[in-house]
C-alpha cells in the first residue's frame, strides 16, 4: 500500500491537493480563502493530468531530426486538457472575485457569516 | 439530406455568434433577434428529429474529419434532438414571456448583456445534448455554470448576489469533482471520445481489481452532477437562489440549467459505461435512496415555506428527486420515466416561475401567502396559467405531470422487485398528497377575497401578447406531454434504443 504511494508519489500528492481544495472551498466561511481553495483543487487535478501524461525520456511531440517513432515521444492531449482547464479555472475565478468586490462594496466584510447577518436584517425583503 | 447532419453543430455556433452580436445590438434589438434566431433554432431543431426519426438511426458529425478514437466528436439521435427541442421551446417561451421581468431589474440599455448570456447558454445546453466527448462536456458545463451565474446576478441587490455566491460554491464543488472523474476516466481508458470508452471500460470491467476504481471515477462523477442538478441532500441552495433571482432567470435555471446536467448523467451512464458495468455498481442504489429522500424532504420543506418562490423552489427539489429515483430504478423503463419527467417538470415549472411575479405585482410585490389572498382575482390570467401549473404538479390527470408519475409507477413495477415497487408506490402517493395539500391550499387562497368589504375589482392588467404566447406555448406542451404521453415515451424509447 504505501509501496504504491511511493510510487505514484505525484498522483498521491495531486490527490492530497485535490482534498486540501475541495474541503476548503467547502469550510472556509471567508471568501478569499474559498477562493484560493477552488484554485488549488484545481491545481490538483491540474498535476495528476500532467504527471499522468508524462512519461519520462520521451519528448514534446514535435518532430525534429525526421524521428517519427511513436515511441520517441509523449502523448499531447493530457497538456492541451490542462490548458483548457487553465482556461476555465481562470474565468471562474474571475467571476467569483468580482462578485466577491460586489458583496464587499455592499456589506463591508468578505466572512460569510458576517454577511449572513447583515443580510437577514435588510429591508428588501419581500 | 447531408446538409442536415450539420445543424447541431450550426446550432451551437450560432448561438455562440448570436451572443456576440446581441453584445453590440441594443436592448430592444436584442430581444428582437433573440426571439428570432431561436425561431430558427427551432425549426432546424425539428428537421433533425423528423430525419432520425425517418432514418431510424442516430448520425456522427465528425469535426476536423478527424475519425474515432481521435477528434470531437457530435451524435444526434432521436432523444438528443427531442430533448435539444424541448429545451428550445422552453428557452423561447422564457425569453419571450420575460422581457417585462427582466426590465424591472435591468436598465433598458443593458437589457442586450441580458440576452448576450442566454444567448451562450443556449449554446452550452446545445452543446451539452449534442456532444459525443466527455471533455467538451466538461468545458460546456462551465459555461453552463458561468453564464447562469451571469443571469443571477442582474438583479443587483444584496441578497441576490449572495446567493449567487453560494450557487457557485455548490457548483464549482461539483465541477472540480465532475473534472477529477473525467481525468481518472481518462486515465484508466486512454480516451476522451464516449464510444470507444465504453469499450474500452468494459474490457476493464472484467477484472475484479480495476471494478472499484470504475465505481469511484463514475461516482466521483454521479456526485459532482448531483450537487449541481440540486439532488437531496445537496438541494439547499435552491430555495435562495431561485427564490431571489429574476423571474427570467429562475425559469430557466430551474427548468433548463439543472435538466441539463441531469441529462448529462444519463448519457454518461448510457453511453460511457454502458448498462452491463452500471449493474455491478451499487451507484444506483445510492441514487435511488436519495431520489426518494428528495421526493420527501422537498415536499415537507414546499409545505413549511411561507413565501411563494421559496415553496415553488422545494418543490423543485422534490421534483429532481423523482427523476433520479428513475435513474435508480435504471432498465429502459426507469430511464424513460425520468428523461418524461424532465420534460414535464421542465414545462411546469418555468410556467409557475412566470407567473409568480404577476401575483405578486398586484399584491403590492410581497410574495408572502397572507399578501398574496385573492391575487388571482385581481391578475385573472396569472392566476389561469398558475392554476394549470399547479394542477400539473399534483399530478391530475390531462397534465403533464399525471402521465409522468404513470411512467414511475411502470418503470416500478417492471423492476421485478418487490420492495423498490413498494417504495415507488408510497413515496408516488405520500408526495402526491403532500403536493395537493400545499398547492391546493395557495390555489385557494388565491381565489378567496381578503374580506366580504374589499370589493377588489380586477385591476385591469392587462397581459402583453407576447406573455400570453408564451404561456399559451407552455401550456400547449404541457397538456401535449399530459394527453398524448404515448408518443412522447415512443419517442423516448426509440432515442434509447439509438443512444447506447
Amino acid at each position: 500500500m504505501l509501496e504504491n504511494l511511493l510510487i505514484n508519489n505525484e498522483e498521491a500528492a495531486a490527490i492530497i491537493l485535490f482534498g486540501i481544495g475541495f474541503t476548503m472551498l467547502l469550510f472556509q466561511r471567508n471568501l478569499i480563502k474559498k477562493l484560493i481553495g477552488m484554485n488549488i483543487m484545481d491545481t490538483g487535478v491540474f498535476l495528476f493530468l500532467a504527471s499522468m501524461g508524462y512519461i519520462e525520456g520521451r519528448k514534446a511531440p514535435i518532430v525534429v531530426d525526421g524521428i517519427t517513432s511513436t515511441e520517441a515521444y509523449i502523448n499531447p492531449v493530457p497538456a492541451g486538457l490542462v490548458l483548457t482547464g487553465i482556461v476555465v479555472s481562470v474565468s471562474v475565478t474571475a467571476i467569483m472575485l468580482s462578485l466577491s468586490i460586489r458583496l464587499y462594496k455592499r456589506y463591508h466584510t468578505l466572512e460569510l457569516d458576517e454577511i449572513y447577518v447583515l443580510s437577514k436584517h435588510q429591508t428588501e425583503d419581500r | 439530406m447531408e446538409i442536415i447532419k450539420n445543424i447541431p453543430l450550426f446550432t451551437i455556433v450560432l448561438s455562440l455568434f448570436s451572443g456576440v452580436l446581441c453584445f453590440m445590438l441594443k436592448g430592444k434589438a436584442a430581444k428582437r433577434y433573440t426571439v428570432c434566431y431561436e425561431g430558427v433554432l427551432i425549426i432546424l431543431v425539428s428537421l433533425v428529429l423528423y430525419y432520425t426519426l425517418r432514418t431510424r438511426s442516430s448520425f456522427t458529425y465528425v469535426m476536423g474529419e478527424f475519425p474515432a478514437p481521435w477528434g470531437n466528436e457530435i451524435r444526434a439521435g432521436v432523444l438528443e434532438a427531442l430533448i435539444a427541442l424541448a429545451f428550445l421551446i422552453i428557452m423561447f417561451s422564457s425569453v419571450i414571456g420575460g422581457y417585462r421581468f427582466i426590465l424591472t431589474d435591468m436598465d433598458e440599455s443593458k437589457v442586450n448583456l441580458y440576452y448576450t448570456l442566454v444567448n451562450l447558454m443556449t449554446a452550452a445546453l446545445m452543446a451539452l445534448v449534442w456532444t459525443n466527448d466527455i471533455f467538451t462536456g466538461y468545458v460546456f458545463l462551465e459555461i453552463l455554470t458561468l453564464t447562469s451565474c451571469g443571469i443571477l446576478i442582474v438583479r443587483e441587490i444584496g441578497r441576490t448576489t449572495l446567493a449567487a455566491v453560494r450557487y457557485m460554491i455548490l457548483n464549482l464543488l461539483g465541477s472540480g469533482l465532475f473534472l477529477l472523474g473525467v481525468v481518472l476516466l481518462y486515465d484508466l481508458t486512454g480516451h476522451l471520445l464516449m464510444v470507444p470508452m465504453q469499450q474500452t471500460i468494459t474490457e476493464l470491467a472484467r477484472d475484479p481489481k480495476i471494478v472499484p476504481v470504475l465505481t469511484m471515477a463514475i461516482g466521483i462523477i454521479t456526485i459532482g452532477l448531483c450537487i449541481k442538478s440540486g439532488l437531496f441532500p445537496f438541494h439547499f441552495w435552491m430555495p435562495d437562489t431561485y427564490g431571489w433571482a429574476s423571474p427570467t432567470s429562475a425559469a430557466i435555471l430551474s427548468s433548463l440549467v439543472s435538466k441539463a446536467y441531469i441529462f448529462l448523467l444519463i448519457k454518461i451512464y448510457y453511453r460511457v459505461v454502458g448498462s452491463w458495468v452500471m449493474q455491478a455498481m451499487p451507484i444506483r442504489d445510492i441514487l435511488f435512496v436519495l431520489g426518494i429522500g428528495g421526493i420527501i424532504i422537498g415536499s415537507v420543506q414546499a409545505m413549511h415555506a411561507n413565501n411563494l418562490n421559496r415553496m415553488v423552489a422545494f418543490s423543485s427539489a422534490a421534483q429532481v428527486g423523482y427523476i433520479f429515483m428513475g435513474l435508480g430504478l435504471g432498465g429502459h423503463y426507469g430511464y424513460t420515466a425520468a428523461i418524461f419527467h424532465i420534460l414535464a417538470h421542465a414545462v411546469t415549472k418555468s410556467m409557475l416561475f412566470l407567473t409568480t411575479p404577476r401575483l405578486a405585482a398586484v399584491s403590492d410585490e410581497s410574495l408572502l401567502f397572507s399578501n398574496l389572498q385573492g391575487s388571482g382575482l385581481r391578475d385573472r390570467h396569472a392566476g389561469i396559467f398558475f392554476t394549470v401549473g399547479a394542477l400539473s404538479m399534483i399530478g391530475i390527470p390531462v397534465f403533464a405531470g399525471f402521465s409522468s408519475k404513470i411512467q414511475f409507477g411502470i418503470a416500478a413495477i417492471s423492476t421485478h422487485s418487490d420492495w423498490r415497487m413498494i417504495i415507488v408506490m408510497l413515496a408516488l402517493a405520500v408526495s402526491s398528497m403532500l403536493n395537493a395539500l400545499y398547492f391546493i391550499r395557495f390555489i385557494i387562497r388565491i381565489y378567496t377575497q381578503k374580506d366580504e368589504n374589499d370589493r377588489t375589482v380586477p385591476m385591469g392588467r392587462k397581459s402583453v401578447p407576447s406573455y400570453l404566447v408564451s404561456m399559451g406555448l407552455l401550456t400547449a406542451g404541457n397538456l401535449m406531454l399530459g394527453l398524448f404521453s404515448g408518443v412522447i415515451v415512443n419517442l423516448i424509447r426509440q432515442g434509447l434504443g439509438m443512444f447506447g
